[in-house]
């Protein structure tokens, strides 16, 4: 049964873990993304669900308990804000290295450093190249609605479960504070410990008698064990890049430029599309979802059709890597972003549109 | 139909909850619906502004820089936010403590003494009720029923007892509204 | 006489607990950590707890600790272990939990976690390595180290003006209303040996009427790291150690 609300896209995150069977929620509270800790203790899930909730000592702490459970076979995450994340990046190399599923939320602010509070996209390079140390790679999913804040939550751990990988839920602060309409599911039950202990043979659910123990590690002191592993994730990150692109066209069809934007950005453009097609500018928007996997191909195929691609992005310029190297030079491409968090206006944004790209 | 809104004034005024209503009410009228506020130590006692659309589409930008209709209940809302409606937009602001009155000449421009009204009733509470009826009256995007219903979705059950008055004040914001400047 | 009439049960003075695997541990001849896994091992195996038991191993000397407990084991990064038994017994509260630190993973590293595990009262049992020194990285001054006790980077001996006081963390864990059990404990004498068992079959015991955290400091050796034989190790341990880190229980609860 599906049910409507109104709600913060911070309070979807914490409804769709309650309500899709998460078993564990760790984490520390930080602007603009305590109000998924505040939903959680509200309805007391531990009491409707099982779940387990609570707010650790600091970040570290948050993500350790995350590696545990994830160990555990169990469905866990934490959330954060930019300065939160950089602390866990740590225990993210760890539950890459030793391939655990989990969610992590970054509602991102502005920095570098304590920054500012409000909405900004300047995560991204962190997200997708890694960001702790070691080769690895996060799942990256950029909802734009609050409906998508609940539905990726689902996702991600379907995503994490069948990986074995960190995925992460990179939002920012401005869809974690708006409002909108949400359509919620039914409650589903958690996973049981003899569900876990079938599915997942890798994880500490107990030794059996005869068989040995299981080890959660990501230490391999012997250089040519720990190359195979590393190949081995590696072969696992190609799977993911062949099959987990997902990405949204708007407006594409007669399009001759293409906003290239994720989350908030891709929102402000939508506008910025009304604003310009107004005016007989055909502009189309592509929305990448997953920031890794990056949707290259259809990014080159898109190359070959317009005059050129503004990427629109909350930071200095990151997004715009990815797609010079996608598009390979085949059409111009440049970036537009507003920095500290400020949300560029639609009508800057087509303002840079018009200067860089169609006039430039 | 689509209808973009900027609610603007003190922190504690209800500005907020009187933008939470309207999204709701437009929920339950099958609307689409945002609603974004300012966050952060604006939050704390400070000035607080929340954008509200309703919409018959897919909402684009739940961030706006421009609007149909502001609605100001403070000299520094009225400041910041005068110059963001659209021509032939609306402006809708208590004088209450307004030593600057609005000066554009091409919008629509509307007066609705609510905290006097409000005081003098011993309604200070629902002071924002009757500012959101007054709107109403002039942008009738809600209608009654979905008003009521708006308000069971988002007041907690505890306070359902207070509807009526939430409803009393919104009919009499209608008939205090008053023009001060229109096309 | 043959070997089969010397094998028999009761001629057995001595068996090799099967809750440790047939690995061969890498530990130094003469440390203590090969004798606090046997007991440990030993009491998980008189519980019948076995397969019932998650151990989390640290970082440090004992970081291959998983390789030789045969329960389910994680590897917590440094100093994060009592993080990681937190969440285990959080998602998984019918299992037995423990955690296995040395003192700078415990008491220096992760001091927020091993403090914050004890005052929310986690239902696990914490084991606590005290020697002084951090062995695996090569004998550096760890918070533990006695004044003017030289390591690699106190060459001159531990300094206290310029580097700090040695940490009695037990004494300070005892003061949270989180701990229930809390004792010093050693290794080095058969005496010893058979009381620290005592404490660890209680710290597990504890675990089943949900009272809290059960802390076991045992105060070890390290022989390398100290620069001596194991035998002149383990006296300048009852010369040294123990004065300042006394043995016996600090805290038991009721």
């Amino acid at each position: 049964m599906k049910e409507l609300k109104l709600m913060k896209g911070n309070e979807a995150i914490a409804e769709a873990a309650i309500r899709c069977g998460v078993d564990g929620y760790f984490g520390y509270p930080i602007t603009p993304q305590s109000e998924i800790l505040e939903h959680l203790m509200l309805e007391e899930p531990y009491k409707k669900t099982g779940m387990v909730v609570l707010q650790a000592e600091s970040e570290i702490a948050s993500i350790n308990m995350v590696y545990a459970g994830a160990a555990c076979g169990k469905k866990v995450m934490t959330t954060s804000s930019s300065p939160g994340i950089s602390l866990m990046q740590e225990g993210l190399s760890y539950i890459a290295g030793a391939e655990l599923p989990c969610l992590v939320v970054n509602v991102v602010r502005g920095g570098p450093g304590l920054g500012t509070i409000q909405p900004s996209q300047s995560d991204y390079f962190q997200t997708t190249k890694g960001g702790g140390h070691g080769d690895y790679r996060l799942i990256t999913l950029a909802p734009a609605s609050v409906q998508e804040m609940y539905d990726f939550v689902e996702l991600g751990f379907d995503l994490a479960f069948k990986y074995r990988n960190p995925v992460m839920i990179l939002s920012d602060g401005a869809i974690g504070q708006v409002m909108e309409k949400l359509e919620v599911e039914d409650y589903k039950p958690r996973w049981t410990d003899e569900y876990i202990k079938k599915s997942f043979p890798w994880a500490t659910t107990g030794k059996n008698p005869g068989e040995d123990h299981a080890i959660i590690t990501s230490l391999e002191l012997d250089s040519s064990k720990q190359e195979q592993v590393n190949i081995r994730i590696q072969k696992k990150y190609k799977e993911c890049e062949a099959n987990e692109v997902r990405y949204e066209m708007i407006d594409c069809e007669d399009a001759e430029y293409i906003f290239v934007a994720y989350g908030t950005s891709a929102r402000i453009c939508q506008k910025a599309i009304q604003l310009g097609r107004e005016k007989g500018i055909k502009i189309g928007l592509l929305r990448p979802i997953s920031l890794w996997p990056f949707p290259n191909k259809i990014l080159e195929e898109m190359a070959g059709k317009v005059k050129g691609m503004l990427s629109v992005e909350m930071s200095a310029g990151q997004m715009v890597e990815d797609i010079l190297l996608a598009t390979k030079h085949k059409t111009k491409v440049d970036h537009f972003g507003r920095l500290g968090g400020i949300i560029p206006t639609p009508q800057e944004v087509l303002n840079a549109l018009e200067t860089k790209i169609i006039g430039g | 139909m689509t209808e973009e809104i900027i609610i603007a004034g003190f922190g504690g005024q209800g500005v907020l909850s009187m933008g939470k209503i309207l999204a709701y009410s437009g929920i339950m009228q099958n609307k689409e619906v945002s609603w974004m506020p300012s966050y952060g130590p604006e939050m704390r006692g400070g000035t607080s502004n929340v954008t509200v659309i309703i919409s018959d589409e897919r909402i684009s930008s739940p961030i706006l820089a421009c609007f149909d209709t502001a609605i100001i209940l403070n000299q520094q809302s009225l400041d910041k936010f005068e110059e963001t409606v659209k021509p032939g937009g609306m402006l809708i602001y208590d004088p209450n403590g307004i030593t600057r009155h609005p000066e554009r000449k091409d919008i629509n421009i509307y007066q609705i003494a609510a905290t006097d009204k409000a005081t003098e009733m011993g309604m200070a509470r629902l002071f924002n009720m009757m500012v959101l009826g007054g709107f109403l009256k002039y942008k009738p995007i809600i209608q009654d029923e979905f008003m009521e219903k708006g308000l069971e979705e988002s007041l907690p059950e505890r306070h359902h007892h207070l509807i009526p008055d939430n409803l009393k004040a919104v009919k009499i914001g209608a008939e205090i509204i008053k023009p001060y400047h229109t096309l | 006489m043959k070997k089969e009439d010397i094998i028999k049960p009761e001629n057995l003075v001595y068996r090799r607990t099967p809750v440790l695997t047939d690995n061969v541990m890498h530990y130094c001849p003469g440390c203590g950590h090969g004798t606090a896994h046997r007991i440990v091992a030993e009491v998980i195996e008189e519980m019948g707890i076995q397969e019932k038991t998650i151990g989390i191993a640290p970082v440090g000397c004992s970081v291959l600790a998983y390789n030789y407990f045969d329960v389910d084991m994680q590897e917590a990064a440094h100093g994060r272990a009592p993080a990681l038994a937190t969440a285990v017994k959080r998602l998984k509260p019918d299992f037995f939990v423990f955690s296995y630190q040395g003192d700078g993973d415990l008491a220096a590293i992760g001091t927020g976690e091993t403090i914050h595990a004890c005052n929310r009262g986690e239902n696990i049992t914490m084991i606590f390595i005290n020697n002084g020194i951090y062995g695996m990285t090569g004998g550096q001054m760890a918070p533990t180290t006695l004044e003017a006790m030289k390591t690699s980077t106190s060459p001159y001996g531990r300094e206290l003006s310029m580097m700090g006081n040695p940490l009695k963390i037990t004494e300070l864990l005892a003061q949270l209303p989180g701990t229930c059990y809390v004792t010093r404990q050693a290794v080095h004498t058969p005496a010893l040996v058979r009381r620290c068992k005592r404490a660890i079959r209680q710290a597990f015991e504890n675990q089943k009427e949900n009272k809290g955290v059960s802390f076991v400091e045992i105060v070890s050796n390290c022989n390398s790291g100290w620069k001596m034989t194991p035998v002149a190790a383990n006296k300048w341990l009852e010369e040294n150690m123990l004065p300042y880190y006394p043995l016996g229980d600090i805290k038991v609860s009721k």
